[in-house]
């Protein structure tokens, strides 16, 4: 018998497996469950879309695109930041087109971090910073935002975060799993303080297509002495329902995307070549879609927050993402005891706060990118169970 | 404010209270509004969307029928639309721009029922001038509705990360 762990890298082997996982072990071994746990678009990708991607296949589109993505692309991605969020980079020196957001995220952390950096954390947040921050090489120090403050960043928690070693903060919003978004005034406060630490920041706008209630997300690159300071993350899963397609982008300061870019090449070679057919066609003339799916996730978002609240389990509005995050802390249960009860009484799959941070443990994460009649049913199996739970503390 | 209807035009099943969640608009609001709606006519009714194919032993068969005809100087096509209407075998009523004027959906228990009834009531009307009949067989979409399709309706969504 081999021993593999005498083979195997000990900074991988000790990171720990996402905790959501864990919970979707449970889900995936039963029959008939009623998920609201998943984090990607319900809707297909928009016709128009899918047929660019199988023209250019019929066309015999299947080669290799150069290192950092087809030029085309390049600039609808440039001309829709300047566009949709008033800021201008080069598509020849400062984006890199990536297999996903995730990609770009494990490029910016690799190409920035030493052995020794801090990277700074809020979270609840996305599963996969802390992991990538650690197999970097840096140190991830966690900030938690608080429910108080609808789950925004405070700039002076931040400032709190902040040593000598700090090198980069993670700006993870609109925000998987809480919803929480951050408005200009929350930026510029951030900023101040970034800019005064000379810190850099790594800003996760994936959701960006995705708030409500008339707020169109800011991104921090557009706030004063910040733009030199900031990698912008983003990509087509979310805003045009291209999860599968694996496609994502970098924006940032040329230096950095060069770097970025080496290891891309290197490791990666080039994103898929049909996905950025479809991409192309997407950020021409997608528009439409982006507006009706996000009046979709709007109404349903205004409904399970209010069943939530309605049920006792308070939860804060979220206005960006899919997700809603109530608190749980009124049954008496921690996060991981009330998916599992909920899971194994009713059927209904919701993720654990705690799977996206220490801090999330009086919460649930709740996905309602699912069809409303969908979500009516789910609800009322929760609202049952709530009931139940209370006549069991008070029996 | 056409979000209320359509709203009701995909899912009439929604109580008033989730719809005001859902428009975020107060409850006793949505509640006059529909009833204005109702009053006014601009809500005619709620229907279920049957999938008569799924029903055992259903005896429901319906038809496209085309009809010429020659309108009426005074009234136009009013008369004749009218006229087609009165029948309860007829569903649907269009007035078409095209090579034909009308397009009716007529239903009945057997192929038989319908011929028979285009036969004699329809192309016996003072000024139709031609049908066609068309069968349906098979709906597969309706009312923006999926009846009948080989894709799995199931979630294929994946439990990642």
């Amino acid at each position: 018998m081999i021993d593999y762990n005498k083979y195997l890298n000990r900074s991988i082997t000790g990171v720990k497996p996402s905790g959501i996982r864990k919970f979707f072990d449970i889900a995936n071994e039963m029959d008939d469950v009623i998920s609201l746990s998943i984090g990607e678009p319900d809707f297909q990708t928009p016709w128009h879309i899918r047929d660019e991607g199988i023209r250019s296949l019929e066309k015999g589109k299947t080669w290799y695109s150069p290192n950092r993505g087809f030029s085309a692309l390049l600039e609808e991605i440039t001309k829709y930041y300047e566009r949709r969020f008033g800021v201008t980079y080069s598509p020849s020196t400062q984006t890199i087109v990536t297999v996903g957001g995730s990609e770009a995220i494990d490029l910016a952390m690799r190409c920035m971090v030493s052995p020794g950096d801090e990277v700074i954390i809020p979270q609840p947040s996305f599963v996969c910073y802390e992991p990538l921050a650690v197999m970097a090489g840096g140190t991830p120090v966690i900030i938690n935002t608080k429910n108080e403050d609808n789950f925004r960043l405070k700039a002076s928690d931040l400032e709190a975060a902040i040593t000598p070693k700090t090198k980069l903060l993670v700006l993870p919003f609109p925000n998987n799993p809480t919803g929480a978004i951050m408005e200009k005034r929350d930026l510029e406060e951030i900023a101040e303080v970034i800019i005064k630490h000379d810190l850099i920041v790594l800003s996760d706008e994936i959701y960006s297509e995705l708030t409500y209630g008339g707020r169109d997300h800011v991104s921090i690159a557009s706030v004063d002495g910040m733009y030199e300071r900031t990698i912008v993350i983003n990509g087509f899963s979310k805003s045009y329902a291209m999860t599968g397609w694996r496609l994502g982008y970098a924006l940032g300061p040329a230096e950095i995307i060069a770097q970025m870019t080496k290891l891309h090449q290197y490791g990666i070679m080039s994103a898929p070549t049909t996905a950025q057919y479809a991409a192309i066609e997407a950020l021409k003339n997608g528009d439409r879609d982006v507006n009706r799916m996000r009046d979709e996730y709007d109404m349903r978002r205004r409904l399970v927050v209010d069943g939530f609240n309605e049920m006792g389990l308070t939860c804060f509005e979220p206005l960006g993402a899919f997700y809603v995050f109530p608190c749980i802390k009124s049954t008496g249960l921690s996060s991981e005891e009330f998916c599992t009860r909920l899971i194994m009484e009713k059927k209904v799959a919701v993720v654990p706060g705690s799977a996206f941070g220490q801090c999330g443990n009086d919460f649930v994460r709740v996905s309602y990118s699912y069809s409303l009649k969908h979500l009516k049913t789910a609800l009322e199996k929760i609202r049952e169970f709530v009931k139940e739970l209370k006549d069991e503390n008070n029996g | 404010m056409d979000k209320l209807l359509q709203l009701l035009g995909t899912n009439s099943q929604f109580s008033t209270a989730e719809i005001a969640a859902m428009l975020g608009e107060p409850e006793d609001y949505i509640a006059a509004q529909i009833k204005e709606y109702e009053k006014e006519g601009i809500i005619k009714g709620y229907q279920a969307v049957v999938n008569w194919e799924q029903v055992n032993d259903s005896r429901h068969v319906e038809a496209l029928i085309e009809l010429k005809v020659a309108p009426k100087k005074e009234t136009g096509f009013d008369d004749m639309a009218e006229m087609c209407m009165a029948f309860d075998e007829v569903e649907s009523v269009y007035l078409m721009a095209g090579v034909y004027d009308f397009a009716l959906i007529v239903k009945g228990e057997t192929m038989q029922d319908i011929a028979m009834f285009v036969a004699k009531k329809l192309s016996t009307i003072d000024g139709v001038l031609s049908t066609g009949t068309h069968f349906i067989l098979r709906r597969y979409k309706d009312r923006g509705m999926k009846l009948f399709s080989s894709e799995n309706s199931a979630d294929e969504r994946s439990f990642i990360l």
